[in-house]
Parts: structure tokens; sequence; C-alpha cells
């Protein structure tokens, strides 16, 4: 892969993917064997939202590499607190680091900040946006599971706001998958991901309910439904117990279904799930290491 | 229209827009950054009958020729819109509006959590669609009403 910025699913190819896939398993063979590759090389943190699993795995992915990271720290002990502009703070921060890893709560914040900086800059998150360094470990633990052709993939849950979803959607664009949308009406795809789906010619199908399409999938990635999506509580506990699965929502599931979820979860996956053969999500995590140390070694 | 239907009079320099969509002068205006600041001295005509649109608004901008640039971005407000270049009271070129691929400063993108929305140095920038645009930056698509997201209205 050669992009000088990762700001959207969009942009990567099969080649770009899957170049970055097998790389990631080099680094996943042995970790600790690469820390010459990028000496010296430092990597700003700049999360303007909180993050555990993203931050903490391009932090050790830069380590394993033989680099090391320079931190914004919270927004609160930040100049951002000040008024600053994320195009200054940017600017700012290109000269500290060789790249930026930046997570905003604002839809298009890292094409902003691409603009205004020479570093590479990687999009960990923005708003509801995309986050296409989680897709690319998705598709790693998707590959390792049950591989990426002739593939039924269901992914239920906040599909409206999650970026998450929107990043693997347009990345499985690239391969023969065919995808199962599985949400609440009021949650449904936003306009612009089902466009590009269509525009790409993807088989794509929308169901409000799991058990239309349990039997056919390889894969169940499932994502949070957020309480702060509702007006009202009844309302979230309403809509959010239908989309939790358990041991016996997976009874009539295929034996190699592959249950993934970006995590945190709350209660959408029951914990009778963590300990079946179906369960690869604290997998799909730990394989953000790898992964970030191959998107790294490519862009740095 | 012939000079006895005309409600408002000739210029003698400058442009003239035809076949607006009734009702949407005051957004081409908008469009063109013409607030009347500028000191030009605009005519309008609002809901003109016409065999073509049946009510057309019709501007009028003295002394001012636009470019080719402002001249697209009246498509996706105005597509059947005919453009007249006045010199000496004549009608020098007439054209029609093209659609652009792209519209920079000129639409407020609706997403309020859009970085564009923001105190940013940045213009906004919509890449146009066959039926619509679509912000470059948070991917919203808008197909319809494409006009209220004219920044100075």
């Amino acid at each position: 892969m050669r992009h000088d910025h990762l700001i959207g699913a969009k942009q990567l190819s099969r080649a770009d993917i899957e170049s970055v896939l097998d790389r990631a398993a080099e680094f996943d063979a042995d970790p600790t064997a690469f820390a010459d590759a990028h000496p010296d090389a430092l990597l700003a943190l700049c999360f303007f939202e909180p993050s555990t699993r993203t931050k903490m795995s391009f932090e050790t992915a830069i380590k394993r590499l033989g680099g090391d990271t320079v931190d914004m720290g919270t927004v609160e002990s930040s100049s951002v607190k000040k008024g600053e502009s994320l195009a200054d703070t940017m600017r700012v921060v290109e000269g500290y680091a060789d790249g930026i890893v930046l997570r905003h709560p604002s839809e298009g914040a890292a094409r902003l900040a691409a603009e205004f900086v020479d570093v590479p800059v990687v999009n960990a998150g923005d708003g509801a946006g995309q986050h296409p360094s989680q897709t690319l470990l998705d598709l790693y633990t998707i590959r390792e599971n049950a591989g990426l052709d002739d593939l039924t993939v269901g992914v239920m849950g906040d599909l409206k706001y999650g970026r998450t979803v929107h990043s693997l959607a347009g990345a499985l664009t690239n391969f023969d998958a065919r995808m199962h949308f599985i949400s609440p009406e009021s949650l449904r795809l936003p306009r612009n991901v089902r466009f590009d789906l269509h525009e790409s010619g993807a088989v794509v199908k929308e169901h409000t309910d799991l058990d239309a399409v349990l039997e056919e999938l390889d894969v169940l990635y499932v994502t949070r439904i957020q309480r702060e999506r509702f007006p009202d509580e009844s309302e979230y506990r309403a809509v959010a117990g239908e989309y939790r699965i358990d041991a016996e929502t997976l009874a009539d599931a295929r034996d190699d279904l592959t249950v993934m979820h970006p995590l945190p979860r709350v209660d959408e996956i029951a914990p009778d799930i963590d300990d079946t053969d179906h369960a690869r999500y604290f997998e799909q995590a730990h394989s953000g290491v790898p992964v970030r140390m191959a998107l790294l070694d490519s862009m740095l | 229209m012939t000079d006895t239907e005309l409600r408002v009079s000739k210029i003698q320099d400058g442009t003239v827009i035809d076949h607006i969509p009734g009702g949407t002068a005051l957004h081409v205006l908008a469009v063109l950054g013409i607030d009347g600041s500028g000191g030009e001295e605009v005519s309008i005509g609002m809901n003109v009958p016409s065999d073509r649109l049946g009510r057309k608004d019709i501007v009028k901008v003295e002394d001012r020729e636009l470019s080719a640039d402002e001249v697209d971005v009246l498509s996706l407000i105005a597509p059947q819109a005919s453009i007249n270049i006045i010199r000496g009271y004549e009608v020098s070129e007439k054209s029609r509006v093209s659609r652009p691929t792209e519209v920079v400063g000129v639409l407020s993108c609706p997403n309020v959590n859009c970085i564009t929305t923001g105190d940013e140095p940045v213009d906004s920038v919509f890449d146009v669609l066959d039926d619509g645009v679509r912000c470059r930056y948070c991917d919203t698509i808008v197909r319809d009403d494409v006009a209220s997201l004219i920044e100075s209205t």
C-alpha cells in the first residue's frame, strides 16, 4: 500500500488491503522481531475523543517497530480548550512527529487535517464517518476465520452512526462478499454508504430481523446501539433488546459462524457466547497491533 | 421576450440570466454573491409567464459579466437557465449552463457535525452527483433543495 494518508475505506483497493494483511501476518508471527524497522520514528496521538483499543494498539504498534509516541493528551489539557482550530493544531503537531493518528468527533476531520500537513495522517475515527484502520483489522480477522471471498457477512446494530460499519461496508466491496445489514429502521445505513454500495454493484440486503438471514452467515459483525441515539430510555430498551444475541440466538447459526464486534460491548453479545467457537472479538482486538504495525510500516 | 413585453429596462453592458425557475432568483443572486453591497445595478423579474417553464425568473446585472465557474454553479439551482452577455445593448454571447464536477465555497454542509461547519479555515467543497451534491469532507449527500444550502442565504 502506498498512500500519503488513510482517511476512509473507499480509498483502499483490494491490492492495498491484501498487502497490509499479508504484512500484518508477518508481524503477527513474531511481533518482537521488528524493533529495527522504524527506529526513532515518532507518532503523534491526537485523540479528541476517548479511546482504549485504538490508541493503545497504535502506541504498541509503533513501539514494536522501534519508534515512540507523542501524545496530545486530553482535549481538556490542550490548546483546543482555548479555541484553537483543528487546522492549527495539526500544523503544530506536524512539526513534532513523523505521522499523526487522529480521532475527532466531527465527520471530515481527518480529511481536513490531511490538507494542512505533509506527514501521513491516519483517521482513527471521525464522528459517525469512517474508521479505516479498524476495518483493516476486521478484515484480517475475517480472512483468518472465514476467508475474504465467497463470503456472506451480516452487520447488525447501529448502522447509521457506526463508523466501523461504514468503513467495513466500503472495504468489503473489493471482495466477493454478500452483505446483509440488520438494524432498526431508524438506524439503517446512511444515504452516502448505501449510495456507494449501490455504485459498486455490491450484493446488499437490509433487514430488521436477524432471524431472516442468520443461517446464511459466515460472519456476524455486531455493533453497539447507543443509548444517546434515542429520545427516551424506554424506546432504547425496546430496540436494543431486539438486537442482542446470546448462545440460544445462535442455535440456528452455522457451526463455523464467526461473531465479531469492534468493542466495547455493553450487553449486545451475552457472555455465554464468549466461550463458544463463534466468539472472535477478543482475537479481533488483539490483531489491532500487527495490523497497525503493517499500516504504519507502509506509511512512515 | 419582445421589447413590448419587457418589464424591466434593457441594460447597456452586463449579464442577463433568463429561464431561472420561478421564485428562485434570490438564490441565484446569492450563488453569485450579489447582495447589492457592491453597488451593482440589479433588476429582477419574478414569476414571469414562460412557455418553457410556466413561470420563470429573470435577473439582469449591470456592468458585470459572469465567469464560466459562476455560470456552472448556477446549474445546481437553475439547470435550464440561459446566460446572455450584453455589450452595447446587444446580446454579445449566449450560453446555457453546464453542470460542474464540484462546487467550492458556495454551499454550506447541512450536517451540523461536519468539520466544515466549525471554525476552520476551509471552504466547503461539494462534488456534484447526477441528482444532488455530496460534501467532500463528511460525505453527506443532499438531493432535495440544494438551494437551501447556499451559504449567504
